[in-house]
């Protein structure tokens, strides 16, 4: 044989390659086709939130929203601000919507809890940080979470202007108080948010959240309906968004 | 040439024992964290990247200052660099293998990293810089051990290998920068959203790597038969002295862009830092030793007559690495989430765990530099 | 040869741990024969045929989970019933009863699927109802 060692490596090297070489496309090209995440909503909806401030009795201590949101998802609860996990909650005013604030400000706005979410961003830096495309935005508006792909970077964490993100520092089952079976549970080492309750409105509810206030404070619908509730509420109030000059566009609007 | 990492006086092997000692008790506390999950560090809802991921920034930056070396001798002929290229290559190995483990142990799921290539997302900086360090850490072996290998054999390096260092250099200057696209591209912390941040990166970078750099050529020097050489140390000297008051000039120029505007939101991070913010201080102390130490190093570095003294220049390239990594990790990482998004300041400090874990990673980057530059030294005590 | 005196017992224990998993259960109750499964009494048919389920159940749930996570789609049309893609719902909805159906294999061949550190088991439910 003339083929000296360098030689045989070289075809070695060539052939593995070559073997290599067609598993690796189809994964990268099945990976680049299904990994757009933006499958066609043949449903042209664009969900969006109105919350009525004044509306809202969080200040006499209704957490109404806050309690179903995270019984019927199974967030957990710690005990602790380290390892906290929230979906939703409520802030004092002037953290929630601090260039709204100043020293004369109406107290009546001031005074008001402000519900605070994930706010489901027309442009969201999360999605566009996310290395995995774990959390990515749909058609209809709403930014997902992929539990199964996130590796626990908190890129996205650290992205999101509003800290809507939480971290599941530890295994949470033990510390969920009543495990709601229609919903699974997370495990240590992903990011959770608020998913705009997409398992309900997929069945045609609203979101928890919306549904158990008894205030009606919260308005939730479809944007693209000219006719829905929302574009009304929108049409007749005055809303405001958090952080609008960041350019995420948020589609929480809130009336003050 | 592996086979010479294998032979050694008591003193090489002291060394490995204990780096491998400490490496073992990172192995221990890290498999605590897989099960417990990364609530054992310190960290929190509201301060998500902490130790960890400050030491992967600061050694990004270490890494690539291997690039002051090989620069100035592959593109300008200056010769006398041809000596040390090796132990900054070597050098920047050590320090990208830290700089992934410190990621890897950072993730909440560090099975699905995999994750990243099966779904590549050019969009997201993350990928990029898996890309960049992993391509320079090939870079540099390839490099460094084909250059050794041509050295012991007495023959020239293959005309391949040209090409190849010509690319790491700009590779060098790319994996910082990647790494600090990372955090100035995002919209929401305003510590972080600035363009200075990159040349930041750079200046602390050519800081703290020569120094490095020079304190481990002047323990080769001190300790085994190899003399790096004079005038290559105060080559590297006078680079270290160049970038540290650069470093200076930048955060200097952040200061008063931030307090001339005075736009609260972005005061509030450096009040924080250097003296405090609602009754939160934990930064505070560690911001001005960082800050005296550069003061110390530049006053020691400026004046050539002191440079010259060896003592003294080590004591200035301990001061300066110090420094900046109080200023990379400590000031940088942790302080774009303080204040958190609302307002509110929540403070971090690592937990006994982290630290280990931290202390363990930093082992094994040191025993890769143990090994490598015995590898190194044996082959050229050989030759020479 | 060279060394002989430490070439060959080193070999040696290297073959030895190499075939580990070969030699370390024979002979007592783990090795030997297939798993039985426990088939669930309330159902007769399942999403798919036996040998497809055998081979590629892993690759129908990926496929689900990411029509559900990542499409959004929620039913699928198996013999013209709407079908709920669903681990939890579903699959384990006939197949109730994890340590005689699932564990078998999983534990025989010493695979650990993760897919319950999330997705809910009947018994975890039922602790909780």
């Amino acid at each position: 044989m003339g083929v000296n060692r360098r030689g045989f490596l070289k075809i070695a090297g060539v052939t593995a390659i070559g073997v290599a070489g067609k598993p690796c496309f189809d994964i990268l090209s099945e990976a680049a086709a299904s990994s757009s995440g933006d499958k066609k909503n043949a449903s042209g909806k664009r969900w969006a939130m109105t919350i009525d401030l004044k509306a809202c009795k969080g200040n006499e201590g209704c957490t109404k929203c806050v309690d179903a949101c995270h019984s019927c998802h199974n967030v957990p609860d710690f005990g602790n601000k380290k390892d906290e996990i929230k979906w939703i909650w409520s802030e004092p005013f002037d953290r929630a919507l601090p260039n709204q604030n100043h020293a004369y400000a109406q107290e009546a706005a001031k005074k008001s809890p402000v519900l605070v979410m994930c706010n489901h961003c027309d442009n969201p830096p999360c999605v566009r940080v996310c290395p995995t495309k774990a959390t990515f935005r749909r058609d209809d508006g709403i930014i997902m979470m992929d539990y199964h792909r996130c590796i626990g970077c908190r890129y996205c964490v650290a992205a999101c202007p509003y800290g809507s993100r939480s971290f599941n520092w530890r295994e949470p089952r033990d510390h969920i108080d009543k495990i709601d079976p229609k919903f699974p549970t997370r495990t240590r080492g992903v990011v959770e948010k608020c998913n705009f309750c997409a398992e309900r409105i997929v069945r045609g509810k609203l979101p928890a959240c919306v549904d158990v206030c008894p205030e009606k404070a919260m308005v939730f619908g479809d944007l693209n309906d000219p006719e829905s509730e929302v574009r009304k509420v929108l049409k007749e109030n005055y809303s405001i968004r958090r952080k609008p000059e960041l350019g995420t566009d948020p589609e929480i609007y809130y009336i003050v | 040439m592996l086979e010479k990492a294998l032979t050694g006086g008591r003193r090489y092997w002291g060394l490995v024992a204990l780096f491998a000692g400490f490496v073992v008790v990172g192995v221990y506390f890290y498999l605590q964290q897989l099960e417990y999950g990364l609530g054992i560090t310190g960290l929190s809802r509201d301060v998500t990247w902490g130790f960890y991921i400050a030491q992967f920034t600061f050694l990004v930056g270490v890494a690539a200052s291997a690039v002051m070396v090989v620069l100035p001798y592959y593109l300008h002929n200056y010769k006398a660099f041809g000596k040390i290229t090796i132990l900054g290559e070597f050098l920047a190995v050590a320090s990208v293998t830290m700089c992934m483990l410190f990621i890897v142990v950072d993730i909440g799921q560090p099975a699905r990293a995999v994750n990243m290539i099966l779904h590549p997302s050019p969009n997201s900086i993350l990928f990029w810089d898996m890309i960049v360090l992993n391509g320079y850490l090939l870079l540099n072996i390839v490099i460094a051990w084909i250059s050794l290998d041509s050295e012991k054999k007495g023959i020239a390096p293959p005309k391949w290998l040209k090409p190849v260092i010509y690319l790491s250099i700009p590779w060098a200057v790319s994996i910082h920068t990647v790494t600090a696209f990372i955090y100035n591209g995002l919209s929401g912390k305003s510590f972080w959203l600035t363009a200075i941040l990159a040349p930041r990166f750079l200046a602390s970078a050519f800081a703290a790597g020569p120094a490095l750099l020079i304190i481990l050529c002047l323990i080769l020097k001190a300790r085994t038969k190899f003399d790096p050489g004079r005038e290559q140390i105060q080559s590297l000297a006078k680079i270290v002295t160049y970038a540290v008051i650069l470093n200076a000039f930048f955060i200097l120029l952040e200061v008063f862009t931030v307090f001339y505007s005075a736009i609260p939101e972005h005061m509030h991070h450096f009040e924080y830092l250097f003296f405090g913010l609602e009754g939160h201080s934990a930064l505070v102390p560690w911001m001005w030793i960082s800050v005296v130490l550069a003061i110390l190093a530049i006053i020691l570095l400026i004046n050539p007559n002191l440079r010259r003294n060896e003592g003294v220049l080590a004591l200035a390239c301990g001061a300066v690495f110090i420094s900046t990594w109080i200023d990379k990790g400590l000031g940088m990482v942790v302080t774009g989430f303080v204040p958190n998004p609302m307002g509110e300041v929540v403070e971090y400090s690592p937990s006994g765990p982290e630290v280990m874990i931290t202390l363990g990673i930093y082992a094994l980057g040191f025993l890769v530099l143990t090994v490598l530059y015995k590898i190194a030294l044996t082959v050229r005590k050989k030759v020479a | 040869m060279y060394d002989a005196g430490k070439i060959i017992p080193g070999l040696i224990v290297f073959i030895g741990l190499a075939t580990v998993p070969v030699w370390y259960n024979a002979g007592t109750e783990e090795s030997g024969d297939r798993p039985e499964l426990t088939l669930p009494q309330n159902a007769d048919k399942c999403v798919a045929d036996l040998e497809f389920m055998r081979t590629d159940h892993m690759n129908l749930l990926n496929e689900w989970r990411d029509r559900v996570a990542r499409d959004g789609e929620r039913y699928v049309e198996i013999d013209g019933v709407q079908t709920e893609m669903s681990l939890t719902n579903t699959c384990m909805g006939c197949h109730d009863d994890k340590a005689a159906f699932c564990d078998r294999c999983h534990d025989y061949l010493g695979v650990v699927p993760y897919c319950w550190d999330c997705h809910l088991t009947p018994e975890v439910i039922e602790k909780w109802e």
